[in-house]
């Protein structure tokens, strides 16, 4: 075969996409693709339109898909629920931002010591920022609980912080690595020319280059904090202390085995909007990371 | 000195998360073994028991139970989000707008809460209010309204159903990050030697993207084997006790029973099974970090 009639086909060949043959066939795979994630989409979807119907309607049997009437009713509701929404809400940003406070504060220094010393017992000592993959908190919460309850940080938005931002410290260092790693060193060394501290080097010079991995950390946190609930079920046992997965499950179980189902779906709504605001304008930031973190 | 200096310096950087894991993980896991060793309650006193408490597992129908639950649970599973995981990148890896938004929407479900999510599909199960059930029917595939939650079989299928629609996405975009990373010269060379779609699949995907479907495989059965927020939600463990997670009777024990010392060595097994899960995964991340 001549050369020419090699390029031919081979052009022919990358015509198509990379993983599909044929306009027709890439047309359907599109149809395909668009169905599922309007199937995926149903869900939230029906969630909202239920948050916005009237209470009664929200509970009929058989349900309907539609709100019959607009209602902001459930939505009333669960701003007034017990404490009141804005307790809830206010516990969960607290803990997030702390826990967020914590990650960076661990996570940044020990990225940068483990991409730029080369060290004795590196190796080892990396590993051991990486147990929290292999003792899951779940066993460690009933030690962390009784530690806690003794030096009063039970109940305490700090204490449940430092759970979550434990939860967080392996893809964190990890991805702090990583971004130090990918920081040309001439820049350092060029500090270092001209007198820079090592400290100086860290939070003038390299600091600033990382701050893409840094709001990656940071949203991980949040909304792993934001979510979390078995140990905010087993630390905080005061109402007025409970972040909103607590307040849900408390909307959930109801009163008197009756499901408020209306105000139920106003609060799932409620608890989904920050993190689907993050995704959607951070999804950059967000997949980058989940993508670093799990596979390189 | 140059040399010391600079490992004193390395380890300062390092000595906040050090310190942190060791406050937070490792003396907490040295009194969680110490603990499952006593009789320590919620309501206080704790005496050394000995091994009393792993002799008081070995007997506990309940414990194993919870076990083989938990293990069905990620037998089930794990398959089914690899291969949904799997075919949905295979259907959205070209890089066309519209693939891209709907990879973006698929993969939405992933930064919601667990709990929250669980809260959505117990809502969208119920016998009485759940449209998903009003679909069901609406598209002729049940007679009526199901009552998904008074079956333990039911009820796995239910808990399933959500947890793929919550993390179906996850899966998918590292499979489909991996697909992308295979070099083009391969793909076009297979083109060139007439290979179909699926000879391709089977012969170039699969094997170049072996190592992520294990590392997923690993990080997917390893969240399963400590599922505990679904089924708190949606089944409470019921009916009859059946639906019970690992994870769950930890708490269970723990935490409603007051039994720290029992809940303790029930969490030291769960720790012994998921260490091994964990090890292969760190070991495989770090071969490919090195």
């Amino acid at each position: 075969m001549s050369d020419a009639a090699i390029g031919q086909r081979r052009a022919r060949a990358t015509e198509g996409q990379m993983v599909s043959s044929g306009r027709s066939v890439g047309y359907l795979m599109s149809a395909i693709a668009v169905f599922i994630a309007a199937l995926m989409l149903c869900p939230l979807i029906l969630s909202f339109l239920d948050s916005i119907k009237t209470t009664a309607d929200a509970s009929s049997s058989p349900p309907n898909y539609l709100p019959q009437a607009l209602s902001l009713e459930n939505y009333g509701k669960i701003f007034s629920y017990q404490a009141g929404l804005w307790t809830y809400v206010s516990n969960s940003l607290l803990v997030a931002a702390f826990a967020i406070a914590i990650v960076i504060v661990i996570a940044v220094p020990a990225g940068y010591g483990l991409a730029r010393f080369n060290f004795r017992g590196k190796e080892v000592l990396f590993l051991i920022l990486l147990l929290p993959l292999m003792i899951p908190y779940q066993a460690l919460l009933i030690p962390l609980y009784l530690n806690f309850a003794k030096i009063g940080l039970a109940n305490n938005a700090l204490g449940l912080a430092l759970i979550h931002a434990m939860l967080q410290v392996p893809f964190s260092v990890y991805l702090m690595r990583n971004s130090f790693e990918g920081v040309p060193r001439e820049l350092e060394e060029a500090a270092v020319i001209d007198g820079a501290g090592s400290f100086q080097i860290f939070s003038r010079v390299a600091l600033p280059l990382v701050l893409p991995g840094i709001v990656t950390i940071a949203l991980f946190a949040f909304i792993a904090s934001w979510n979390e609930l078995l140990a905010a079920l087993i630390l905080m046992s005061k109402e007025t202390q409970f972040t909103v997965p607590i307040m849900l499950v408390g909307v959930r179980t109801g009163h008197f085995g009756a499901v408020d189902w209306g105000a139920l779906q106003a609060g799932i709504i409620i608890s989904v909007i920050p993190c689907v605001a993050i995704y959607v304008f951070l999804q950059k930031y967000y997949v980058s990371g989940l993508l670093s973190g799990a596979v390189k | 000195m140059a040399i010391r200096n600079k490992n004193l310096v390395g380890l300062l950087y390092l000595a906040p998360a050090l310190i942190f894991v060791l406050l937070m993980v490792l003396i907490p896991f040295g009194q969680l073994i110490y603990t499952s060793f006593t009789s320590e309650s919620l309501l206080g006193g704790g005496k050394w028991v000995g091994a009393a408490n792993y002799m008081r597992i070995w007997n506990d129908s309940n414990f194993w139970k919870a076990l083989g639950f938990t293990v069905k649970y990620t037998v089930y599973i794990t398959p089914i989000l690899m291969i949904t995981g799997y075919a949905l990148a295979l259907l959205t890896a070209p890089n066309r707008p519209v693939l891209q938004v709907a990879r973006g929407i698929i993969f939405l479900p992933v930064v919601i809460g667990l709990g929250t999510s669980s809260l959505l599909w117990f809502w969208l199960f119920d016998q009485q209010v759940g449209l998903f059930d009003r679909a069901l029917v609406d598209l002729h595939l049940a007679g009526n309204m199901i009552a998904w939650f008074n079956n333990a079989n039911s009820a796995l299928w239910a808990v399933i159903i959500s947890v793929v629609w919550k993390v179906v996405g996850f899966g998918m975009i590292l499979f489909m990050a991996a697909i992308q990373g295979i070099s083009r010269d391969v793909t076009e060379a297979s083109l060139i030697d007439g290979a179909g779609y699926w000879q391709r699949v089977r012969h170039i995907y699969f094997p170049l993207t072996a190592r992520t479907i294990l590392l997923v495989t690993l990080i997917s059965a390893i969240g399963s084997m400590l599922a505990f927020e679904q089924l708190y939600i949606m089944t409470a463990g019921g009916p009859n006790g059946l639906t019970f997670t690992s994870v769950y009777w930890v708490y269970q024990s723990s935490f409603i029973k007051f039994q720290l010392g029992y809940g303790s060595a029930l969490a030291v097994i769960l720790t012994a099974i998921i260490m091994a899960g964990a090890a292969i995964q760190i070991a495989l991340t770090a071969r490919r970090a090195a």
